[in-house]
């Protein structure tokens, strides 16, 4: 049978899954992002999981408004991106020092 | 096995999988694309848990249009996919040695032994009536109707921020200003002129 702990074990090995392709791909904006929303989607399943299981409904209201936020992320994220490709041809996270923070 | 044990292993490889793709994947559409299978995939375990708006709201809002923008962003942009590909195996032990040691806490945090079936009880399934976006629903407009209300200020911000970043103005180009339209004078269009009117205007 299928517990709570299959759920949150397969969400926690995408998480890392996620958080070792930021690390692979610390060069590419897209793929940042894409692993961010990885990420999400883990963090989601995993509320949609303890949701189910503890029969409380406003685990899954919170997933709404995660997929809200993160669409709004998304959209603002890639719009970054866009000026940044229109500014300088790349999107070279290397070609990004100019605030030498 | 039970039916649901093997949609569980089998939707649960295929999202494992195909999320080691995006990482991995040379061509960042490709990338999107095996992204995409992991949502697809994802609604799937979603639907399992019986969270069946959310599954479709999944597939329809997140693949149908934000992972959709992803796809146009990352195919409008000429990326140089050779040179930001470099350090990637540099990276790639490091990477991997975080990720299995954050899998591995992980799964001793979350395995069997704290959140197994003895201590969360396997939830009965709902009835065949039971609708879960009404529940959802009822839920949402009632006592989560604030926190509705900010998300859809956040979407109006997300959409002023991303037209505004994105907005060019264009030199040459002849568009209509109506407020330039609205405001012009008599004077700068029309001009009066005294000349007797059986010579002419002598060149």
């Amino acid at each position: 049978m299928i517990g709570l702990s299959h759920y949150l074990v397969l969400s926690g090995v995408l998480f890392s899954i996620a958080v070792a392709g930021i690390f692979l791909n610390r060069k590419n904006v897209i793929v940042l992002l894409m692993c961010i929303e990885l990420m999400l989607l883990a963090v989601n399943t995993n509320f949609i999981a303890f949701s189910a299981f503890l029969h409380d409904l406003s685990g899954q209201v919170f997933v709404f408004f995660i997929l809200t936020v993160a669409a709004a992320e998304a959209a603002i994220g890639l719009a970054i991106l866009v000026v940044l490709f229109r500014n300088r041809a790349s999107i070279n996270v290397e070609d990004m020092g100019d605030m030498k923070g | 096995m039970s039916v649901e044990s093997v949609l569980f292993y089998l939707f649960g490889t295929i999202l494992v999988a195909s999320a080691l793709g995006v990482i991995t994947a040379r061509n960042p559409v490709h990338g999107v694309l095996l992204l995409v299978l992991a949502f697809f995939t994802a609604a799937v375990l979603w639907l399992l848990l019986q969270a069946e708006f959310l599954a479709i709201v999944l597939v329809l809002v997140y693949v149908g249009a934000v992972m959709v923008l992803f796809l146009f962003v990352v195919m409008m942009l000429d990326v140089n996919v050779a040179r930001i590909r470099e350090g990637y195996a540099k990276y790639l032990p490091l990477g991997i040695v975080i990720a299995l040691v954050m899998a591995a806490q992980i799964v001793i945090v979350v395995g069997a032994q704290a959140f197994g079936l003895e201590f969360f009880p396997r939830p009965e399934a709902l009835p065949a009536d039971h609708s879960n976006t009404r529940a959802l629903g009822l839920l949402l407009y009632t006592h989560y109707v604030y926190p509705f209300e900010l998300a859809a200020v956040i979407l109006l911000v997300a959409i002023v921020a991303a037209i505004t970043l994105t907005l060019r103005h264009r030199e040459g180009t002849r568009t209509q200003d109506v407020s330039r339209q609205v405001r012009v004078k008599r004077a700068d269009r029309v001009r009066l002129v005294k000349m007797d009117s059986d010579k002419g205007e002598q060149p």
